[in-house]
């Protein structure tokens, strides 16, 4: 806005002046209000990592570090160690990344390469995304009551006939357990794994691709050496994402993990993992210490999925840096 | 140009493999809904589901007014938390967060995002709970809308970047003050991205259970004031499933449905809005 020239008629300069003190003022008023709901945020954040630590101080205090390496879950000589529910989830998050991410990748990049079909990637495209907005209570539902069955009586026993010499298969299929849960969280995180590893897809420049099909690649050849090697951080960025949501997915894990607490190398075994301990016993948690153990496992859980899901966000942004921004 | 049987090969069967994996990444989708729908149905259809609160244990009939009025109730309360606060701070992001303040307050919300749902409600049961000393709706609502912040701010600062600066630049050299460009012109301009996520947010919270385990903690009677606990759609369904009862794992699945109609009427709301915004 330029002052004091001639040509300009309205508003006068004494009204000008005013206004000009009314702008200020309106908008000081305003950046105040947009600065204060910013610094809420930061406030929110603060009180919320005090709101977790808070309930687990008794256990912290009380079990320290050494909180990691115990096996221990004994409510009643009120020992409690966070060594089985971390190796349970630890188990049902490779378990479901192992399968989502090939069957992920594949899909992500049919949707986003391939030619053939087109009139179905729209339709895909939707019935992925519903996925993603199913609650995962429904998800837990449905695997409770159809899947645990299936896997009793069709798919355990199959595996163990067929890879029954791995201690993996041992033991007597119940249809709950750690593979259960692992393909639950498989089927959760895919819609993550899709999603983001279409857009990474997407944004390989289109030259690259046409060049390396001009030099007479075919389509498979482009995908790996091409497509795959440009692409490759985006595509981390995009597994660890979805297992920050399989570390921390609670409700459809712990109706199919048959919440034992026990290490056990056959993934036919039930188990327990950090949210489905915490899920499961609240309720029955009596003590301080007892429930204190239960929100030192949520601490535990929480600072696991912020390292996993900070190092997502900086491989992402390193990806979208060279070329576009992503969701 | 014929290129060498191997590589043909190697082509096809990669095509195959890529059409593959999409196949199996549609059908449980594919089943899951079918499954709801059909175990759901007859359910919904029961006389007094809409209407009754559920009875004790063992006594057939019975409804689920409870868990509709709490999901409601929760998901409302929260949202008059987080919608407003969410937009504010979508709006400093986008007008006056290009800066360390503006790339500190992403972080935070991009953190928040990926946080496990279950610690949303820890954080509900350490601030309301333990300080009023018993379960309420309130601490679920407040729990909820932390968790509904950072989607409603990213969409809200996403669809104000899309608005073009000429907008901003036209409303200023008519004399107008920044404030009022921001809320005259360039907000009403980005109303659909603003909506749509807040309504996808909103659809998020209402399938949240996690958080409701230690802050609603559910109640079999029709509860409405906040100060109470409360029932929600999400935890009929996790209790409902996990007791030994058929009509009791009925209503469940009829409540599945309902969750399931619930948010997904609200997401295809939310995309219809954007269409009709964007044209």
């Amino acid at each position: 806005m330029s002052r004091g020239t001639a040509e300009r008629v309205v508003p006068t300069p004494l009204v000008a002046a005013s206004h000009q003190r009314r702008f200020v003022l309106g908008d000081r008023i305003f950046r105040a209000m947009a600065y204060a709901a910013a610094l809420l945020v930061m406030v929110i954040a603060v009180i919320f990592l005090i709101a977790l630590v808070i309930p687990a101080l008794p256990a912290i205090t009380r079990f320290g570090l050494g909180f990691f390496a115990t096996r221990t879950w004994d409510p009643v000589r009120n020992e409690f160690g966070a060594l089985t529910p971390i190796y349970g989830t630890l188990v049902t998050s490779a378990i479901a990344l192992l399968i989502a991410f090939p069957i992920g990748l594949g899909a992500a990049l049919f949707l986003a390469e391939d030619a053939r079909l087109r009139l179905l990637r729209g339709p895909l495209s939707f019935l992925i995304e519903l996925l993603a907005g199913i609650p995962s209570v429904v998800i837990g539902l449905w695997a409770f009551f159809t899947l645990t069955p299936l896997m009793r009586n069709n798919v355990d026993p199959f595996l163990q006939h067929a890879l029954g010499f791995l201690p993996l298969f041992r033991g007597t299929p119940s249809g709950y357990g750690f593979l259960t849960a692992g393909l639950v969280l498989a089927i959760m995180v895919l819609p993550i794994m899709i999603a983001l590893s279409r857009d990474v897809i997407r944004a390989v420049p289109r030259e690259l691709r046409e060049a390396s099909l001009a030099l007479g690649a075919t389509n498979a050849e482009t995908i790996w050496s091409v497509i795959l090697p440009y692409a490759r951080v985006g595509i981390t960025g995009a597994v660890l994402l979805s297992l920050g949501r399989a570390l921390g997915e609670t409700i459809a894990v712990t109706m199919v993990i048959g919440n034992t607490m026990q290490i056990s190398t056959s993934l036919f075994a039930t188990g327990y993992t950090l949210p489905s301990v915490i899920a499961n016993e609240f309720t029955e948690a009596n003590g301080t210490l007892y429930l204190g153990s239960l929100f030192y496992l949520g601490v535990v859980l929480v600072l696991i999925t912020i390292a996993v899901n900070v190092l997502a966000r900086l491989l992402i942004w390193r990806f979208s840096g060279s070329g576009r921004a992503m969701a | 140009m014929s290129l060498p049987l191997v590589r043909i090969l190697v082509d096809r069967v990669v095509g195959a493999l890529v059409v593959l994996c999409v196949m199996v990444a549609a059908i449980p989708v594919l089943v899951l809904f079918l499954f709801v729908i059909i175990k759901g149905f007859p359910g919904l259809l029961t006389p007094g589901f809409f209407t009754d609160p559920p009875h004790p244990q063992g006594v057939p009939g019975g409804g689920v007014l409870n868990a509709i009025i709490g999901t409601l109730e929760i998901v409302g309360i929260g949202s008059l938390l987080a919608v407003p606060v969410g937009a504010l701070i979508g709006i400093f992001l986008s007008e006056y967060g290009r800066n360390q303040v503006g790339d500190t307050v992403r972080f935070i919300s991009d953190v928040l995002t990926g946080l496990p749902s279950i610690a949303f409600g820890i954080f509900g049961y350490t601030v309301v709970v333990l300080t009023t000393h018993h379960f309420s709706a309130l601490s679920a609502s407040i729990a909820l809308a932390v968790l509904m912040l950072p989607v409603i701010l990213r969409a809200t600062e996403t669809a104000l970047l899309l608005i073009p600066n000429s907008l901003r630049e036209a409303g200023l050299a008519l004399g107008a003050p920044r404030w009022r460009v921001t809320l005259e012109i360039v907000v009403p301009a980005a109303l659909g991205g603003i909506v749509t996520g807040a309504l996808l947010a909103m659809a998020r919270a209402a399938g949240e259970t996690a958080p409701l385990l230690f802050t609603a903690f559910g109640n079999d009677i029709v509860q409405t004031n906040p100060q109470q606990p409360i029932g929600a759609l999400a935890l009929t369904i996790y209790r409902n499933a996990l007791l030994p009862y058929h009509n009791l794992q009925d209503q469940a699945w009829a409540a599945a449905l309902l969750l399931v109609i619930l948010v997904a009427t609200t997401n295809i709301l939310a995309r219809v809005y954007v269409r009709r915004m964007q044209r």
